[in-house]
């Protein structure tokens, strides 16, 4: 039965789920046992589940490295890396095992793991708990990232993530984290690879994820034109069919993200715009990001942030230019 | 509180064959004549094979190779005690491991050719694939031994490296993981003496490598790493003490008699006296007098051995070439996700129509 959730809790409904579901899933990482997170996400779990949920040491590499041997033995592992900017620590075995093992191997080991962790601005945190760092994992051949923007699709991308036999780098926007319920019907599944079309529009086209999601969708409530807006969800690989279908129809279109500027995926996207639909555009795709610095203590954060009055500017451009 | 000793530890060291030829004959392993003269022969192919592949290399065949000449017994005497279903998570020296546990030889040369063949893991085998980055594997291996342990089976992972990952964080992680989780690991740390041109004095401030394990709170012992039946024995207990969920270090006081890799010069950094002195202490050597003085190995038997040895090397150089002439390029694509996804089918398609292209042109 569906039921109303936050983010934070179809998280942790979902791990049950999973759990329940299937034996081989691990869960693991630090604090994620007694304390059940330092978001709660996990609450609990190792009540029901004590031999297949662990807390772990606090060694970020060695929590993604022994995922590589958890799923050599027939496993699902699950970790959490408690903050994105700590993934940086694993990132080695993310890039040089986690995501070439089936490569390297020609598919006799793969490893399946859901590597979740908060990431993004906009809780006041300490400084590197706030980074967007989703442009360098999608720049790895091998890996999925996914990005979740409300409850439901946190449940059906992290489902889909778990059971996929690929690697899923599963990051999710803290912010959002507590910040409204929604329906999430049982066993939900969103297909990894598959953006959503959040409003019908045809003037200009927007495209968001994560929490920037939502400024978004204030944004477009303050603007007097039909705005398309979309959802990419998974991050890598893109779904670049929906974007340029939809850019066709607009001929505009504004990408939205919190990272900083310079190597972000908004780059991407317009050149996959460029590529599929470059004779329908009657404008520069415009970019609203942060800005080229590392994201700042919280004081200057919300300068930092893209919000909805960038976000509009920016829809505004496209629309006038 | 005053000031106490609140823990002390030592570090054992093992060796059965003496480098003066005198045997502990209470520490013999027990071993068949048949098991002894495998042992034997498994530590000649291994080196024979990375005589043939530096060669190789030489020629221009194959690409940069890592032999392991001088560190067969420590490989091999290890990787003879493990059962089946164990696993091996080798780093990328570790041929004369491999051999033993059935890799065949055709598919070490293959991976050295630049073929993902090479690293393909036969159905039901209990391997990962060299591990290029120094240090990186052994958290595979506490993975796999956790996951066996998670899984109530009993196989344990063995992992191999160098003196020089010690000192990267991953090793450590690797020994901690393993002790907080009562991984059925084994992990061999072959302390060759330098890690590319750096020598232990450089690498480490620690009295043994052993001793790395004893931060994390698992057991680390010290063996002669070029006497395999000390080897053997050693591995052999470290294994039935990890199959209960007690992971252990062994620290296997070896030497690199080659180059690090084909791309290294030795010369630059160690002088001939020491070079000398290993090669005193060979491994095979040692033990080809051990055979000989118990009436094992007579010249014959030891012909026999090599002609085996040349021309199964010479069958394997033959199928790696072969295998080497219908490589797929396409095949990269095909292995990166379980599906091939939309926009890697399309790179696919536009690959094989530059391919066809240029064969038509």
């Amino acid at each position: 039965m569906a039921e109303r959730l936050r983010m934070i809790e179809a998280v942790g409904e979902t791990l049950r789920s999973e759990l329940e579901r299937d034996d081989g899933v691990v869960v693991y990482g630090e604090d994620v046992g007694r304390a059940g997170g330092v978001f709660r996400a996990t609450e609990g779990l190792i009540d029901d589940y004590p031999d297949r949920v662990f807390d772990s040491p606090v060694a970020e590499a060695g929590i993604v490295g022994v995922g590589v041997g958890l799923a050599a033995t027939g496993m699902r592992p699950v970790p959490e890396i408690q903050f994105q900017s700590f993934l940086y620590q694993g990132f080695h075995q993310l890039a040089q095992h986690v995501a070439r093992i089936r490569s390297r191997t020609r598919g006799t080991i793969t490893c399946p793991m859901t590597i979740r962790t908060p990431y993004g601005g906009g809780i006041h945190a300490l400084e590197l708990h706030s980074e967007s760092f989703e442009a360098g994992f999608s720049h790895v051949p091998g890996l999925k990232v996914a990005i979740p923007s409300s409850p439901a699709e946190t449940a059906g991308l992290l489902r889909s993530s778990i059971r996929s036999p690929d690697p899923v780098v599963f990051m999710e926007p803290t912010r959002l984290y507590r910040s409204f319920r929604e329906e999430v019907p049982d066993d939900h599944e969103v297909p990894l690879g598959e953006a959503r079309v959040v409003e019908d529009g045809d003037d200009v086209t927007v495209v968001a994820w994560g929490s920037m999601l939502r400024e978004t969708l204030d944004a477009v409530d303050e603007i007097d034109a039909s705005v398309e807006v979309i959802d990419p969800r998974t991050l890598y690989p893109l779904d670049t069919e929906t974007i340029a279908d939809s850019v066709r129809k607009t001929g505009r279109c504004v990408v939205v993200h919190e990272a900083p500027r310079t190597g972000g995926l908004a780059g991407e996207i317009t050149a996959r715009i460029n590529e599929e639909a470059f004779l329908y555009l009657e404008a520069p795709v415009e970019r609203v990001t942060g800005y080229d610095v590392p994201v700042p203590l919280f004081a200057r954060e919300d300068d930092y942030l893209p919000d909805a009055d960038r976000i509009e500017d920016g829809i505004r451009s496209a629309l006038e230019f | 509180m005053p000031r106490e000793d609140v823990a002390e530890f030592t570090i054992e060291s093992v060796q059965v064959l003496a480098e003066d030829e005198t045997v502990d004959e209470e520490l013999i392993p027990d071993l068949s004549d048949e098991q002894l003269l495998e042992l034997y022969e498994s530590m000649k192919r291994s080196r024979r094979l990375d005589e043939r592949a530096i060669a190789l290399q030489r020629r221009g065949e194959l690409g940069t190779y890592a032999p392991a000449i001088g560190q067969e017994a420590a490989q091999v005497g290890t990787a003879f005690a493990m059962a089946d279903g164990d696993w091996i998570v080798p780093s990328f020296r570790e041929q004369p491991a491999l051999l033993v546990r059935g890799t065949p030889p055709e598919q070490i040369l293959q991976y050295a050719l630049g073929m993902e063949e090479g690293a393909e893991i036969p159905d039901g085998e209990g391997a990962l694939p060299p591990a290029i980055p120094v240090g990186t594997q052994p958290l595979h291996a506490a993975g796999i031994g956790w996951g066996e342990a998670l899984q109530d089976r009993d196989n344990v992972a063995v992992t191999y490296f160098g003196d020089g990952a010690t000192s990267e964080g991953d090793v450590y992680e690797a020994f901690n993981f393993a002790g907080v989780y009562d991984a059925q690991t084994v992990f061999v740390c072959q302390n060759n003496r330098y890690a590319i041109s750096t020598g232990i004095e450089k690498q480490t401030r620690a009295e043994t490598f052993a001793q790395k394990a004893i931060a994390a709170g698992i057991d680390g012992i010290r063996v002669d790493g070029n006497d395999i039946l000390a080897v053997y024995r050693v591995a052999q207990e470290a294994i039935e003490q990890a199959r209960d969920g007690d992971p252990v270090l062994i620290e296997a006081l070896t030497y690199r008699r080659s180059m690090h890799t084909t791309s290294d010069d030795p010369t630059a950094y160690r002088e001939s006296e020491e070079e000398a002195e290993w090669e005193a202490r060979d491994p095979i050597l040692r033990f080809q007098v051990f055979l000989e003085d118990r009436g094992l190995l007579d010249s014959e038997t030891e012909d026999e051995i090599d002609e085996r040895i040349e021309s199964e090397l010479a069958d394997a150089i033959d199928q790696a070439r072969t295998a080497n002439e219908a490589v797929d390029p396409a095949d990269m694509f095909r292995y990166v996700y379980d599906e091939l996804p939309p926009y890697l089918e399309a790179q696919l398609e536009a690959f094989e129509a530059e391919r066809g292209g240029e064969t038509d042109g």
